[in-house]
């Protein structure tokens, strides 16, 4: 318990963080339109693949004899960037046909 | 001066995934918002290889490995999304959401081994890491979850994996859950039990497969999207774990921003995310409400009659739906409206919010093939119009037009807003069979007296209509 309440004074700002993203977070997409739903989805799962700066820490860390934080963490960055650049890419092929639409 | 800039490169990170975000709810800057979270992810990511140092001080290091694996998840991510077809998006979608999963699964295993191995050469005190040994079982729970759930999402809209339901099944999807949770909490009480991680790890995999394996196909965008704030949640893990802020508030925004999305999905077709998460909508349920009911029969209507009755029709309304995108008809879709205003005919689509596979998935298809934007019109626009529409022309689509959704309160869509197309003088339905649509119900708008039905490919049907009308 003690742990507990440690963990949170010492990681207050973390919290802060959190709760004022959650927030943010909603507000920001609070009136998307119905069109505009899966275009969105695809930006913000994009947006997640900054899970790979983790990934890119663990390998920049690893020591050279440590196989198994190389492979893992090679198939990580891999697949975080997966994650980013299909998604980024992604996402843009779906808007650009919104924009040819209206021109 | 090096991690000073490499906190501004995460605070222009940060901003930039929150003002994308903010721009793509908009249709307007949608693809700049989309644009800009990009660039300040590349910002992020370079300021984290070239300038991160660990707390003594070190530069990274295997230089070769990260931009091996960069150029390879690179090629292979854009490959992958610019060779994708349209109607096979969502998967896409899906599948890149599930690779974000394990990419945060993994480095919790990576983390928790080398934490595991401070603990055993007595570097660090198994009591003062419970906190860390949270987040990282925190994160490879939420990680795997989302991975496995995706593959199976995106299995089940690519066609290669069916529904399962059986009964009891809810109660042993949370049986699963319930022992993987507390397999998570006797870790965090004995970190020392480093077996017990690879445990988790194969239970979280199977409780992903067992969520998403009994939800209907037609739900999959939600299930994706509830998927895709799990992702969030996992990246933020590994912002704590890290102490990273970018990864953090990229993490939380993503999870709060894809739980409202996840929402606001299931209000669009006015149900709960309880009712699309154990309910049975779409699911194999057999013997739906209408399934013993007579349902009279349906007429039939050759393709010279339906190209008659709309080249002397004054207005006529397409309703497109999955078949159309499946045949990939949307350019002869296109090309039938032009001949049709050529002769005078006024033709607009109207637009069902879920039509589809995912939320604005006609739009997308029917703008790929420059349909311009004014003739497509939102459901509330086209329900007013359907009473001046001389022929209604359904394309492929299903359970949008169903009537059971207004009409029978015992139907499993009972509820759903729909297109109301019995309103307009004939509904000409194009299907390739009576088969009911995703929902697995029946639709009595088939029966009716003033619907006639033309099976067939969407875009062989369009094809030969577009001659007839031209012949006309």
């Amino acid at each position: 318990m003690e742990n507990i309440l440690n963990f949170i004074s010492a990681n207050k700002e973390i919290i802060y963080i959190v709760i004022l993203m959650i927030f943010v977070g909603i507000e920001v997409i609070g009136r998307v339109p119905s069109v505009l739903h899966t275009p969105l989805m695809s930006g913000a799962n994009a947006i997640h693949g900054v899970v790979v700066i983790g990934a890119i820490i663990i390998m920049g860390k690893a020591e050279s004899d440590n196989y198994l934080a190389l492979i893992l963490g090679f198939l990580a960055v891999v697949l975080g960037t997966l994650n980013v650049v299909g998604g980024f890419v992604v996402t843009d092929r779906m808007l650009e046909m919104f924009k040819k639409k209206k021109g | 001066m090096g991690s000073h800039l490499l906190t501004i490169c995460y605070l222009i990170g940060s901003i930039t995934f929150i003002i994308g975000l903010k721009m793509l709810s908009n249709p307007a800057s949608a693809r700049k918002g989309n644009l800009l979270a990009a660039f300040g992810m590349g910002i992020a990511i370079l300021g984290t290889i070239f300038l991160y140092t660990s707390e003594t001080g070190e530069h990274l290091g295997n230089y070769h490995w990260i931009f091996g694996g960069l150029l390879l998840g690179g090629v292979v991510g854009t490959l992958a999304a610019k060779k994708v077809k349209m109607t096979a998006m969502p998967e896409m979608v899906s599948m890149f959401n599930g690779m974000g999963g394990a990419c945060a699964a993994l480095i919790s295993v990576v983390e928790f081994n080398h934490l595991s191995k401070e603990i055993e050469e007595g570097i660090v005190n198994g009591g003062d890491v419970q906190p860390t040994v949270l987040i990282i079982v925190l994160g490879l729970i939420i990680g795997s979850v989302s991975f496995a759930g995706s593959m199976i999402a995106w299995g089940k809209l690519n066609g290669k994996v069916k529904d399962l339901s059986f009964t009891g099944q809810n109660i042993l999807n949370l049986l699963v859950l319930a022992i993987t949770l507390a397999a998570g909490a006797y870790l965090v009480y004995d970190p020392t039990q480093h077996l017990l991680l690879y445990a988790i790890l194969g239970l979280s995999l199977i409780y992903g497969v067992f969520f998403v394996m009994p939800i209907g196909g037609a739900d999959m965008p939600v299930v994706i999207s509830l998927l895709n704030s799990f992702t969030g949640v996992a990246a933020a893990c590994g912002g704590f774990l890290y102490d990273n802020k970018v990864m953090l508030t990229g993490g939380i925004l993503v999870g709060a921003a894809g739980t409202l999305l996840t929402i606001l999905m299931c209000k669009a077709m006015n149900r709960s995310l309880a009712n699309v998460l154990i309910g049975s909508f779409g699911g194999n349920k057999s013997g739906g409400p209408a399934g013993d009911k007579d349902q009279g029969h349906y007429k039939e209507i050759s393709l010279s009659d339906a190209a008659m009755v709309m080249s002397y029709a004054n207005k006529v309304m397409i309703v497109p739906g999955y078949g159309l995108a499946v045949a990939q008809a949307q350019h002869v879709c296109h090309e039938l409206e032009k001949i049709l205003e050529e002769k005078g005919v006024e033709v607009k689509y109207a637009i069902h919010p879920v039509a589809g596979r995912m939320p604005g998935h006609m739009n997308v298809l029917l703008a790929e093939a420059d349909v311009p934007y004014e003739k497509l019109l939102e459901m509330e626009q086209a329900n007013d119009e359907f009473k001046n529409c001389d022929v209604v022309l359904i394309l492929g689509a299903n359970d949008v037009v169903n009537p059971a959704a207004k009409n029978d309160a015992t139907s499993p869509i009972y509820g759903m807003p729909i297109l109301e197309v019995e309103f307009a003088k004939t509904v000409i339905v194009n299907k390739r069979s009576m088969k009911p649509g995703y929902a697995g119900i029946e639709n009595d708008l088939f029966f009716q007296p003033k619907t006639s039905m033309l099976f067939g490919d969407a875009k062989k049907v369009l094809q030969d209509i577009c001659a007839e009308v031209k012949s006309v």
